[in-house]
């Protein structure tokens, strides 16, 4: 049964539809449209010339980046070789450079990102798909993507000036007494600024990426598979560690592989909380410096132009590793379909 | 009679018990990572809210920054200095990155498509210090730092998600509607420009507006490229202009607690402008495509 206000609204909002879409009159007379004939022939080729350029455009753009970046390290390049990689100092007065000290720091800061934000991505992605409420579902999803959104620099603000002092004055100083017989747990700095902050900080932004994709990814695994399971009897998490989670295994992957390359690629954030040194240290509570931060650091210009150089070969490093890093995600991303997997 | 009754309880035992309690204890790990993560959430806003405070007054927005530090002062120059450049590089990116698009869904075989979001995807994963360094190379050495220089660098970080935004709506677009148009015998690029991307203007505005809150708060592709302390109010884009990211980023690193308070207050100025322009645009985006699904 359609009322009548009802239908007469239909009938309104089909009329809203049809001029929201405009439609292009065709002209009268269509046979001797010869004229307008060639207009569309040039118009269409115009048009796919034009966007053809564009998308032509984002490869050469890329192209330029990796050409120029090479091309600014090239005079470190003849300086040192592949052997600036392995080096383990970098000392500007003695004008001794390598790239050691900042590979490390940024495998380890990542690596704690990485290790602390896998479960959390992974539970938040399953508390969103198979636990949320209907109504808090969406709310919840939102404010971490709210937590995405929030610009590296103020992160790294609330980092250095709120996080630093209290890891300084409660969590590290405990770790330390507790857990320092392990060894990398050392004594804290006085202002909280380390690798340990660097990798939770880095944690805040990779959580929110990671979640997203693990999301969409456990969406997608058939709800036949998954109701067949539950009605086998298993339990819900049965359920997940029998049939969401093997069927995503490659995507969620990829997810942490993404996430990987945003902590790897992260400057200011780190900069501005990770201390700032160049030796290397098992203590994660020590300062350091990523390949990101080093070069954001020395922003203000390097004493000599073979530092200028160096740090312009960090950058080539760093922008190596990301390529590959990102490449890789995507080729997984690309060649495993959650669905044809889960089959 | 009692007994028998307790014999047929419902309750789980053994293993099954075992099997349900790792089940509720599992639960329960995945509603702690979620409020982990909002409390993160809340505790961020909250300390940038609090600190920013006792600095937000109207001077915060028509004063410049003191020269020489000290309470009081404004960060009005770097407000403007900011909404010119991110305004430059949304007219950089826009019109190449919805072309892109338009040519991945409309020209494209599909391969070659495949084969540009590939590059699309990789461009968005190059580390933004990296673009900055990149346009440092390409517009700064030999010149000066420069708005327009910084503004090329945010629109190489605003192409790949304005393409990719726009490339989702277009393949929103139902394919009956392509027909329909060349059906009646509208030429292909009439097609495009008169029913395709009006249909989809919503979802490309809202790709774009999401590309610029997310530029606005980028620091690392304008340290290299426009970030010479210059406290005046100007216009002027040949030359390095403050802006917001970058001042955060200096005050941070200053000892000053006048200026840190000046950074949070920049701080939350910025995640205001963020959240609204987010919020906005997702609003957009739900209607348009509840337009374009049921329309």
């Amino acid at each position: 049964m359609v009322t009548g206000a009802g239908a007469r609204l239909r009938a309104v909002y089909v009329a809203c539809a049809m001029a929201a879409v405009p439609t292009t009159t065709p002209t009268t007379a269509p046979l001797r449209s010869g004229r307008r004939r060639i207009g569309d022939r040039v118009g269409d080729g115009a048009l796919r010339t034009i966007t053809a350029l564009a998308a032509l455009a984002v490869v050469v753009l890329l192209g330029a980046i990796v050409y120029k970046i090479l091309h600014l390290a090239h005079s470190a390049w003849s300086t040192y070789g592949l052997h600036f990689v392995t080096a383990k100092t970098w000392d500007p007065v003695h004008k001794a450079f390598g790239a050691l000290p900042f590979i490390y720091g940024t495998a380890i800061s990542s690596l704690i990102a990485l290790l602390i934000s896998a479960p959390l991505a992974i539970g938040i992605a399953l508390y969103l798909t198979e636990l949320a409420p209907k109504g808090v579902r969406g709310v919840v999803g939102s404010l971490i993507e709210m937590l995405a959104a929030i610009p590296s620099v103020v992160l790294g603000l609330w980092g250095i000036l709120v996080l630093g002092p209290f890891l300084a004055n409660h969590l590290e100083p405990w770790l330390h007494r507790k857990l320092g017989f392990i060894g990398i747990f050392g004594a804290p700095e006085a202002t909280g600024t380390g690798l340990f902050t660097a990798g939770l900080i880095l944690t805040i932004m990779v959580v929110p990426i990671v979640a997203s994709i693990c999301r969409e990814l456990f969406m997608q695994v058939p709800a036949d598979l998954e109701e067949g399971a539950l009605a086998l009897g298993t339990t819900r998490w049965e359920m997940i560690r029998g049939v969401t989670l093997p069927a995503t295994r490659s995507g969620i992957a990829a997810a942490l592989i993404l996430g990987l390359g945003r902590a790897l690629g992260e400057a200011i954030a780190v900069t501005q909380v990770i201390g700032g040194g160049t030796r290397i240290t098992n203590n994660v509570f020590g300062p350091g410096d990523t390949l990101a931060s080093k070069i954001a650091a020395s922003y203000q210009g390097a004493a000599s132009s073979l530092e200028q150089s160096s740090l312009l070969y960090l950058g080539a490093l760093l922008l190596i590793i990301g390529l590959v890093v990102n490449l890789v995600a995507q080729v997984i991303v690309r060649r495993f379909d959650p669905l044809r997997e889960a089959r | 009679m009692a007994v028998a009754a307790e014999r047929i309880s419902l309750r789980a035992t053994g293993r099954s018990r075992r099997r349900l309690r790792l089940n509720r204890v599992m639960e329960g790990v995945a509603v702690l990572a979620a409020s982990v993560a909002l409390a993160a959430l809340g505790i961020v806003v909250v300390s940038v809210v609090v600190r920013a405070w006792p600095a937000l007054h109207v001077s915060l927005f028509t004063q410049t920054p003191n020269l020489f530090g000290g309470p009081g002062g404004g960060i009005s120059s770097a407000i403007v200095g900011s909404a010119l450049i991110v305004a430059m590089a949304t007219g950089m990116a826009l019109p190449v990155g919805v072309l892109a698009a338009i040519f991945m869904t409309e020209f494209a075989r599909p391969r070659v498509a495949a084969a540009i979001q590939l590059f699309l995807d990789v461009l968005n994963g190059v580390p933004t210090i990296v673009t900055g360094i990149f346009v440092y190379g390409l517009l700064v050495i030999g010149h000066l730092q420069s708005a327009y220089a910084g503004a090329f660098a945010l629109a190489v970080v605003m192409l790949p998600l304005v393409a990719r935004a726009t490339q989702e709506v277009l393949l929103l677009v139902p394919n009956t509607l392509r027909e329909a148009s060349l059906a009646l015998g509208v030429s292909r690029w009439r097609t495009v420009v008169g029913v395709i991307i009006p249909t989809t203007l919503g979802g490309i505005l809202t790709g774009t507006v999401i590309a610029m809150a997310r530029a606005a708060g980028e620091t690392a592709p304008l340290l290299f490229t426009c970030s010479i302390f210059a406290p005046a109010v100007s216009t002027d884009v040949t030359h390095a202009l403050p802006n917001i990211p970058v001042l955060i980023f200096t005050y941070s690193e200053q000892p000053d607690p006048a200026l840190h308070q000046q950074a949070w207050a920049a701080a939350l100025v910025l995640m205001a402008f963020i959240l609204i322009t987010s919020l906005t645009a997702r609003g957009l985006l739900a209607r348009s495509r509840r337009k374009l699904t049921h329309g």
